[in-house]
């Protein structure tokens, strides 16, 4: 198996590994650059849990290869905070219980950012269809809706 | 002095935000994948293509040779170390690595351990293991037939494909009851057999220390104590001791059920880090999540009721076929075989009942856990929700009428059932009524007459149901030998914050939060002051975990009355710091008062200081106590729900338009957070009533072993919830707590697939089996010339 130097700036900070080239980036971002927040839920692209922004784009980590990331900016959940100022949408989930588990949350999180960043004020059904892409098993969806619109909210009122 | 109130100190009733999301919003959650122990090596299972052959040879040579791959491991080796076989929650026996042969698809036949997971995976697919094809037996009415082959030849007591058959009530009461009935419906249904499929999937990391013989287990579990018990029993000959393992579920990414069990796949990480002394790490991928760990339902029942012409009911009747799979792993109370299946009266006064179960072993994925359902409480609460509405079509009567006819009514409570339950409170006259005004019924039956006359289709499901949670009093409940108790430990430190541990363990539940505004109203400081912590058997009480909704209603009793114990002592020390007689010292406005005397008072924080530094004379020091709960009975959630739905007759495609749900469960600790549970349940009832299915062809392939065809509902199609409540505090909990979790998943599945019937009774549909999707709808539509 080939292996490759991969090199990524991920949330502001520049990276690299040397994997090997059927690395998973999901697995790069998890096993080799430890930021754990990212999860791994199915083997058939089905959850979003992986989800990442990769050059600003909603992407499903799980189905790109780390080789395929190389000179690539990619943000995580971890990077969604600036400093200790929480991003409105992670305010949305705890204000308005968006998470139960927790597991589903950091790729929501980042689905809900990709959408907010092409649409910056969605209605309920194109909050509904940016995240359909994304499962939940615990919060039946309508609190994570509201969380979303929470944040469209305050980033509209320049929060 | 100021007094302080339950919303500042965030107590019983506060929609207070939870302590938990500050980690998990920003990717700091710590989930059992999220371990990096040095050393780690990962493991991988070579799983079987088959339903039913023998292993006639494993052939690991090549897979030895694969770069990285350290150990295969075989039931050879197993034997080697006493553990190919284990016991199953069910008191049966499960094979670890397949012995001799396989009984269901994708069943574990060995396991390669490698330097990383992309090698495990290599040395999976180098792993050569020739079968030799058994007869397969999928349909479990075929597998009772008196020649069908016998699957457990492993058990030499086996002289049938039947598990137990089980059976409660007055048969001859039932017959005469049947007898004098001016009306009978008898009506069959598939509970279809379904996964609970968490979005975190099951694994652990085991780090076993050669070196001191301890062994560190941190796995997805939701009852880590009941896991360490069950280790030390059937691997403490291999050094798993209890003394010396310590089991850690850190976050759970979700449970229902699906992590109960003691799967396999910890039993091999053990292993494999006993034989290599390094860390193991097994994650299950989705697939094999839903093709081998944890299958839930699969109940095939006839249930016929019996009633009078005015619609008063006589009798119950029920009998079920139960599909349990290759090893009989379902989570029941040993004393249960068929869980709490004879709540299955429901909300109904029914002078007499018979209820029948046989289970039976089939080549299918082991298994039989209580998903979101309080062990076999869904399966009841369908048939008899269904079969109330059969029995309406039948007597040509509003089903809502007939349900009032028949509830158990507000003044019967305490309620002994005719199958030995006693329903500790209820109304659920109210309830019904709550949830028909908010819905706007008798409208929606005017609508709905009018749409038939042009050929629109519309349904209305009613389903009030009635839950049996908080299991158990150890007189009844016990799983393996293990009482179903629970303990909680609290610590005042003298600065008057708290750490409180609990036996049970959160997957998502809230436990940080709620438990301790149970802990911050019964102690007067702020739930901001208490960290909770579970999960680690090491540090927190013993306890059964969290399944069946029993920790609010077991634990959550416990949380108040060790508070309780606390305040006791508080109280002494605060008469002799107030120089008061303890009969003076009342608690009032959440401090300690002198009776009479409003500014003599002391607070907990005051008292927790002095409990250090000058506790009375002959006082031992210290303010901390532990308290093993048993509850005296059972709690009995309940509630109605009511589904208003739209078929397209053209093309079966459906729209759920209104979907409300008034809940009873007590006591409400955290509003916010129980409307939280009910969201979720509704959503997992609609998921079971209209997508999840697993099912097999004829040679035991599993036909939806993934995400592709295991469908979950998405945001899109996931309806939106009207919720509203009623309050009745269960008389025998401390705190009037019931447990919520489960309700809407066991009330649920019938309101949507009464609203299909309903929708399509006009043309003499009577039952569709769940999951009911546009094609089976169509399909009908067809047969009836209507599409
Ligand atoms: S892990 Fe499920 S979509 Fe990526
Ligand atoms: S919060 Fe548990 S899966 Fe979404």
């Amino acid at each position: 198996m080939s292996s490759h130097k991969v090199t990524v700036t991920i949330n502001g900070q520049k990276r690299s590994a040397e994997v090997e080239a059927r690395m998973l980036l999901v697995h790069f971002i998890r096993d080799y650059l430890r930021l754990t927040g990212t999860h791994v839920g199915c083997d058939t692209t089905s959850c979003g849990a992986c989800t990442v922004l990769l050059e600003g784009q909603a992407v499903k980590s799980c189905t790109l290869f780390a080789v395929q990331a190389e000179g690539k900016t990619l943000q995580t959940v971890e990077g969604l905070a600036q400093g200790t100022a929480l991003h409105p949408l992670q305010e949305g989930f705890k204000e308005h219980h968006g998470l139960q588990c927790g597991f589903c949350t950091p790729g929501m999180l980042m689905s809900a950012a990709g959408l907010l960043s092409r649409n910056p004020r969605p209605s309920e059904e194109e909050i509904r269809w940016g995240i359909a892409g994304n499962l939940c098993r615990c919060t039946g969806y309508q609190n994570i809706v509201k969380a979303v619109q929470f944040a469209s909210d305050k980033m509209a009122k320049g929060g | 002095m100021s007094k302080t109130t339950s919303v500042e100190l965030g107590g019983i009733g506060q929609a207070v935000k939870r302590k938990e999301d500050s980690r998990f919003i920003q990717g700091k959650g710590r989930y059992v994948e999220d371990f990096y122990l040095p050393g780690m090596v990962y493991g991988a299972f070579v799983r079987s293509p088959f339903a039913h052959a023998r292993v006639k040879q494993i052939d690991t040579s090549a897979a030895m040779k694969v770069p990285g791959v350290l150990a295969v491991i075989t039931a050879k080796e197993l034997h080697g170390v006493k553990l190919a076989w284990m016991p199953t929650l069910a008191g049966d026996t499960q094979a670890v690595l397949a012995d001799e042969k396989v009984l269901f698809q994708s069943q574990e036949v060995a396991f390669v351990v490698a330097e990383s997971q992309y090698q495990a995976a290599d040395g999976v697919a180098a792993v050569e293991v020739d079968y030799e094809e058994l007869p397969v037996v999928i349909d479990p009415f075929k597998a009772l037939e008196p020649n069908a082959p016998i699957l457990r030849t492993d058990k030499k007591d086996q002289k049938s494909n039947r598990i137990f058959h089980w059976e409660v009530g007055d048969k001859k009461a039932t017959e005469d009851a049947f007898r004098k009935a001016g009306v009978v419906i008898s009506q069959k249904t598939h509970y279809q057999r379904c996964h609970p499929a968490p979005m975190e999937t099951c694994g652990c990391v085991v780090d076993h220390n050669p070196a001191t013989g301890h062994t560190d287990i941190y796995m997805t579990s939701q009852a880590p104590h009941a896991h360490r018990t069950v280790f030390a029993l059937v691997a403490g000959h291999a050094g798993l001791v209890e003394h010396k393992t310590r089991v850690i579920a850190p976050d759970i990414g979700g449970g229902f059920g699906n992590k109960v069990p003691v799967y396999p796949g910890y039993v091999l990480a053990a292993v494999a880090s006993v034989i290599l002394g390094r860390p193991c790490k097994w994650i299950e991928s989705r697939s094999e999540n839903i093709q081998s760990t944890g299958f839930a339902r699969d109940y095939h029942t006839t249930t016929e009721l019996a009633a009078t012409k005015e619609g008063r009911l006589l009798g119950l009747r029920v009998k079920t076929v139960a599909d349990h799979g290759a090893f009989n792993a379902h989570a029941n109370p040993s004393k249960w075989p068929a869980g709490l299946f004879s709540i299955c009266t429901g909300s109904y006064d029914i002078p007499a009942a018979d209820v029948q179960v046989d289970a039976v072993y089939t080549n299918k994925a082991p298994g039989g856990v209580a998903y979101r359902c309080s062990f076999r409480v869904t399966e009841a609460s369908y048939i008899i929700e269904r079969a109330m509405d059969s029995l309406a079509r039948e007597l040509k009567m509003d089903p809502t009428e007939l349900r009032r006819k028949n509830f158990v009514r507000a003044d019967q409570f305490p309620y002994a059932t005719c199958l030995g339950w006693e329903y500790d409170s209820g109304d659920y006259h109210k309830a019904m009524q709550v949830a028909l005004d908010a819905i706007g019924y008798d409208a929606l039956r005017k609508e709905q007459a009018e749409k038939r006359k042009k050929g629109e289709l519309m349904g209305i499901g009613i389903s009030s149901f009635t839950e049996i949670v908080g299991a158990g009093p150890r007189s009844k409940f016990d799983i393996l030998g293990l009482s179903m108790n629970d303990g909680v430990e609290i610590r005042v430190h003298p600065t008057g914050t708290v750490l409180a541990r609990t036996g049970v363990k959160s997957q998502g539940q809230g436990h940080e939060t709620t438990f301790a505004q149970i802990i911050a109203e019964e102690l007067g400081i702020p739930e901001s002051n208490i960290t909770l912590e579970e999960g680690d058997t090491d540090t927190a009480p013993y306890g059964l975990g969290t399944y069946a909704s029993r920790s609010t209603p077991v634990a959550g009793a416990a949380t108040a009355l060790a508070a309780r114990r606390i305040r006791e002592k508080a109280k002494k020390i605060a008469a002799y710091l107030l120089e008061a007689s303890e009969q003076d010292i009342e608690w009032k406005d959440y401090q300690f008062q002198v009776k009479g005397v409003p500014g003599k008072a002391k607070t907990m924080a005051e008292v927790a200081f002095a409990a250090y530094t000058n506790p009375p004379p002959g006082m031992e020091t210290g303010l901390e106590t532990s308290y093993y709960y048993d509850p005296p009975n059972l709690t009995y959630p309940f509630g109605t729900y009511v589904c208003v739905l739209d078929i397209d007759s053209k093309t079966g495609e459906f729209k759920i338009r209104r979907f409300v749900a008034v809940d009873d469960c007590g006591t409400i600790i955290n509003p916010m957070v129980v409307d939280g549970q009910i969201h979720g349940g509704l959503t997992e009832g609609f998921a079971i009533a209209t997508m999840q299915e697993i099912r097999f062809d004829e040679q035991g392939n599993c036909l939806n072993g993934s995400f592709m065809d295991y469908l979950l509902p998405t945001a899109v199609e996931t309806p939106r919830w009207e919720l509203g409540k009623t309050v009745t505090p269960s008389p025998h909990h401390p705190i009037g707590a019931k447990g919520v979790g489960e309700s809407p998943n066991v009330g649920s599945p019938a309101a949507f697939v009464n609203a299909f019937v309903d929708a399509l009774s006009h043309l003499g549909v009577k039952n569709i089996d769940m999951p009911v999707t546009p094609w089976k709808i169509w399909r009908i539509l067809r047969e009836k010339g209507v599409a």
